[in-house]
């Protein structure tokens, strides 16, 4: 029935990247548009005494200059949580901060310039005063008594706490363990690093008392709402948000900034259109960044290897403020997944969000889900590691079977399909474990550090449905809207409430909507990121836009399928039930008669025409579907690396990297294999570089790009990847997310490799990342230096 | 105060009278309008606002715009002739060599420069030759299978 589905086609986004027509909100230049810039704190914690705006305000091309004050006398509001968990503290977030700054980089006052460079050159004449207050970087310690408090209205600097799993039988699991892995760790903080700084556009129609807003974002119409409901308060039918072509988000584009408040509101105030453009150094010390886990768990296990229970708690840094979803991550999309690819009888987990002077914490790629794989899987390479047995064997043993799908977890999640035991045979296949096993013993005996790791990963993705998403905390629903335009001459527009930075959705959603209605892909344009063109929709994350979206749309193209059949048959003089709906072809016809058949675009002209329809139907032919999921889909993969380390530097080279994936039934192999690759590079950056550092002072010591490291071209071989479908059961697609299975499961791969290569000096754990320098000290402090 | 500078983009002549701070990317995208230069970083790093500068690719955020007077300049929208995608547009297209695309133009800039220098690159010479470039959504492995197809495409006669 498929044309296109399941074909590689080529991206139809394309012709405008590589020729440089991309359409980012920083190419955007508008008549009269002047230019802003934040002046941001320099320090983690102080007091503002005294702001002098008078020299920068004075300065020829300077416009204006605002405050906090300003911004909240002119109306703004407090930016919201969006993700409230029972008895959550939420302290004040304004877009300029009035009182004090409780991170590097928060926003202290706004200049609007004739240029960019006028503007920067203004921001070197703001006087602020500041008195510097003791700061709290980490999130354990930040909730010992006597720890500085970044807000006065949240005590220990806890914000909220969660847990959640069945207490007793794994208290249980532990009082009979007859081996017990206890570890203690950090799950690193990382800086999310799209290439693309943020950037906004704003331009206010002072005859309309409309406003349009560029900006760079993931899911434009959840931030009108925000903008509209809570910070800026103009109308969402005055207000349009577009968020053109957006140059990489990896989650840290979901959220709400202060810089889509202030941008509007400074147009307004001036009725100009402003522009603003982060630079890297803003991105780095304001982009809400990810993962920022400490933790302390246990893993209980019988001496076959029986894993029988899983008992977690963890400290998870908000940083200064709580961002749009920050919440969400550490709860209901890390706890969760406790249980990982295992059948494990008890399972618990705790956690504490707590406020530091950092930059705040939301989702980066995986999102909580990378925080579980990566303990859990560090935690079964070590208990193989104690019980003497192969790292697969463990795996193996612990494994939902097949035959337990779909499997709920102790800890809330049904997993919808799956077969793990073939991801692994086919990974093992690929990889040639045995060889590669035989290889590295040949290796070790010629005194190289060779090492093999192997990680077995799940991953929650498309938040759903929109009422369990509700009674878990969510301010918002996880359904997803798509509109199909047939045109009078056949052609289709598609209006999709998902949103694509990257990930290819104009090629995709055009397979699915061809495919659906039976008509040539040329014929089919995919539009999003426009509140004024789509009617509604939530965005693009937690790898949802195919099963989500996607679904939205075969809802939408269903009905426009039969709404076709029933002009068709009205006008061939039969029966609806005997229509046949071609979709190879798009031709609909009477059963056994398809040589007078109607072609879609003659259908589809006379829906417009409206001259011979049937009785009572609407003329047009326009459908639009509201889909909510009925489950997330559960994505699962087994990935193997081989790493060898140079014991004169301790640098890793990984030398082979072999991806199985099930992520349900597939739209396009190429997309899906560019998801898997892209993700497994970012996954390897927070296994080797990445890491977001604070000082004690709340100094920002990783603010560029010369201290903050992310993968290169040379830091990789050629990844060997394959699939296993088993389709979710439960979306009209049988697609499962794609977005992240790479990051989630590349991580623990890479670091069980590192510590294999370093077992001979009897390793048992390292602090992520995995650099050469901390590798180097552990080959030379326990080698005797 | 301002300089004027003369210099040829893209094949075109142009003249302006420039701040001497006013950096090439500047220039480029604010001054001509094209904007298919992009800026990733403020420090060098990351390579999205590579052009080829009298034929050696250089990273245009660290180049004055004053430095540039008497040059010639190649951005990504001059990399097209008559209507013909280069090769290495070419093969990034075919070879998905592209999600966001942000990274994109100063990725086939310096693809450009490095078949120029290289016309028949291994695979290890392609990732050591785009160390400059920075992209966060490949993982670079179909960037590198662009390269080798468009240096096959080309044949050394780029």
């Amino acid at each position: 029935m498929t044309r296109y589905i399941g074909k590689s086609v080529k991206r139809v986004e394309d012709p405008r990247f590589i020729q440089g027509k991309g359409r980012y909100v920083a190419n955007l230049s508008l008549p009269g548009m002047a230019h802003l810039a934040i002046l941001r704190s320099p320090y983690g914690h102080a007091k503002i005494k005294r702001i002098d705006t008078s020299k920068a305000a004075a300065l020829p091309g300077v416009i204006a200059v605002y405050t906090a004050q300003d911004l909240i006398d002119g109306g703004v509001g407090k930016l919201p949580c969006g993700w409230n968990v029972p008895n959550i503290n939420v302290p004040d977030r304004w877009p300029l901060t009035p009182d004090k700054v409780r991170h590097v980089g928060d926003g202290v006052a706004a200049v609007v310039a004739e240029t960019p460079y006028i503007a920067a050159d203004a921001l070197d004449l703001i006087e602020v005063d500041y008195e510097p207050l003791p700061a709290v970087v980490d999130p354990r310690k930040a909730t010992e008594p006597g720890a500085p408090l970044v807000h006065d209205s949240v005590p220990n600097n806890i914000s909220y706490t969660w847990a959640l799993g069945n207490k007793e039988e794994t208290d249980q699991a532990f009082a009979e363990a007859e081996h017990v892995v206890e570890l203690e760790l950090v799950n690193q903080r990382l800086i999310p690093t799209a290439m693309e700084p943020r950037a906004a556009v704003a331009q206010w129609n002072a005859a309309t008392e409309e406003m349009t807003l560029w900006t760079t974002s993931q899911n434009p119409h959840p931030i009108r709402l925000l903008l509209s409901a809570f910070t800026l308060g103009i109308p969402e039918n005055k207000l349009r948000v577009i968020s053109p072509d957006v140059g990489g988000g990896f989650g840290s584009k979901i959220f709400h900034y202060p810089e889509e408040i202030i941008v509007p509101w400074v147009a307004r105030a001036i009725n100009r259109p402003v522009k603003w453009v982060a630079t890297r150094s803003e991105s780095s010390m304001t982009d809400s960044q990810g993962r920022a886990h400490v933790t302390h768990c246990k893993l209980a296990l019988k001496k076959d290897g029986t894993i029988t229970g899983i008992h977690v708690q963890t400290w998870s840094d908000q940083g200064a403020y709580i961002s749009t979803f920050a919440p969400l991550i550490p709860t209901a999309l890390y706890i969760t997944l406790l249980s990982g690819l295992y059948k494990i009888r008890g399972v618990y987990g705790e956690m504490w969000g707590t406020l530091t002077n950092t930059v705040p914490v939301d989702a980066y790629r995986g999102a909580g889900r990378p925080e579980a794989s990566y303990l859990i899987e560090r935690m079964v390479d070590i208990a193989a590691r104690e019980l003497d047995m192969d790292p697969v064997d463990i795996r193996r043993k612990n494994f939902i079977p097949k035959e337990d799908f779909p499997y709920q977890t102790p800890v809330a999640f049904l997993y919808d399909s799956g077969d793990y035991h073939k991801v692994l045979d086919k990974a093992l296949a690929l990889a040639d474990y045995d060889a590669m096993r035989k290889a590295q013993a040949a290796a070790r005996k010629e005194g190289r550090l060779v090492g093999i790791g192997i990680a077995g990963c799940i991953e929650a993705s498309g938040p759903a449905p929109s009422a369990v998403a509700g009674s878990l905390g969510s301010a918002v629903g996880f359904w997803e809207s798509g509109q199909i335009r047939v045109h009078p001459t056949g052609k289709v527009s598609v209006f999709t409430g998902s949103h694509a930075h990257g990930q290819g959705h104009e090629t995709t959603f055009a397979q699915v909507v061809a495919d659906e209605l039976g008509i040539p892909l040329e014929d089919v344009e995919v539009i999003h990121g426009d509140t004024a063109r789509v009617p509604f929709g939530m965005g693009t994350y937690g790898s949802r836009s195919a099963a989500v979206g996607g679904s939205a749309l075969v809802r939408s193209a269903e009905k426009i399928r039969a709404k076709a059949i029933k002009i068709a048959a009205h006008q061939l003089e039969a029966a609806e039930e005997d229509m046949v709906y071609d979709r190879e072809t798009g031709k609909i016809y009477v059963k056994g008669s398809p040589d007078k058949a109607k072609a879609f675009a003659e259908v589809a002209f006379a829906a417009y025409t409206a001259h011979n329809l049937p009785e009572g139907l609407e003329p047009g032919l326009e459908e639009e579907a509201f889909y909510d999921p009925a489950n997330f889909t559960f994505p699962n993969s087994v990935h193997i690396a081989q790493v060898e380390i140079d014991p004169e530097t301790g640098q890793v080279e990984i030398q082979r990297y072999v991806a199985v994936d099930d992520v349900g039934k597939v739209i396009n192999p190429m997309i899906v294999e560019g998801q898997i690759i892209g993700g497994i590079a970012q996954g390897v950056g927070q296994a080797l570089l990445e890491h977001g550092i604070y000082d004690e002072n709340g100094q920002l010591l990783t603010g560029s790009l010369m201290d903050y490291a992310i993968p290169r071209a040379d830091h990789f071989p050629t990844i060997e990847t394959d699939r296993v479908e088993t389709p979710s059961p439960h979306n009209p697609l049988g697609v499962k997310g794609a977005g992240e299975m790479g990051t989630i499961a590349a991580t623990p791969a890479v670091c069980n490799a590192i510590i294999d290569a370093l077992s001979p000096f009897g390793v048992k754990h390292m602090e992520l990342p995995y650099t050469a320098e901390k590798i180097w000290r552990v080959i030379h402090s326990q080698n005797g230096g | 105060m301002t300089h004027s500078i003369s210099l040829t983009v893209n094949g075109v002549q142009h003249t302006h009278e420039v701040e001497p701070r006013l950096l090439l990317v500047h220039y480029l995208r604010d001054v001509l309008g094209l904007t298919g230069t992009n800026v990733g970083c403020d420090t060098s790093q990351c390579g999205a606002c590579t052009v080829l500068l009298d034929d050696v690719a250089v990273k245009s955020c660290t180049v004055l715009a004053v430095q540039a007077d008497g040059a010639s300049v190649t951005t990504i929208e001059g990399l097209a002739q008559n209507g013909n995608l280069h090769p290495l547009q070419e093969a990034f297209w075919e070879k998905h060599g592209l999600q966001c695309g942000f990274c994109t133009p100063g990725m086939i800039m310096s693809s450009y420069a490095l078949l120029q220098d290289n016309p028949h690159p291994t695979e290890t010479e392609i990732r050591h030759g785009l160390e400059g470039n920075l992209c966060r959504c490949t993982g670079y492995q179909n960037i590198v299978k662009a390269v080798a197809a468009a240096a096959e495409t080309i044949g050394g006669e780029a």
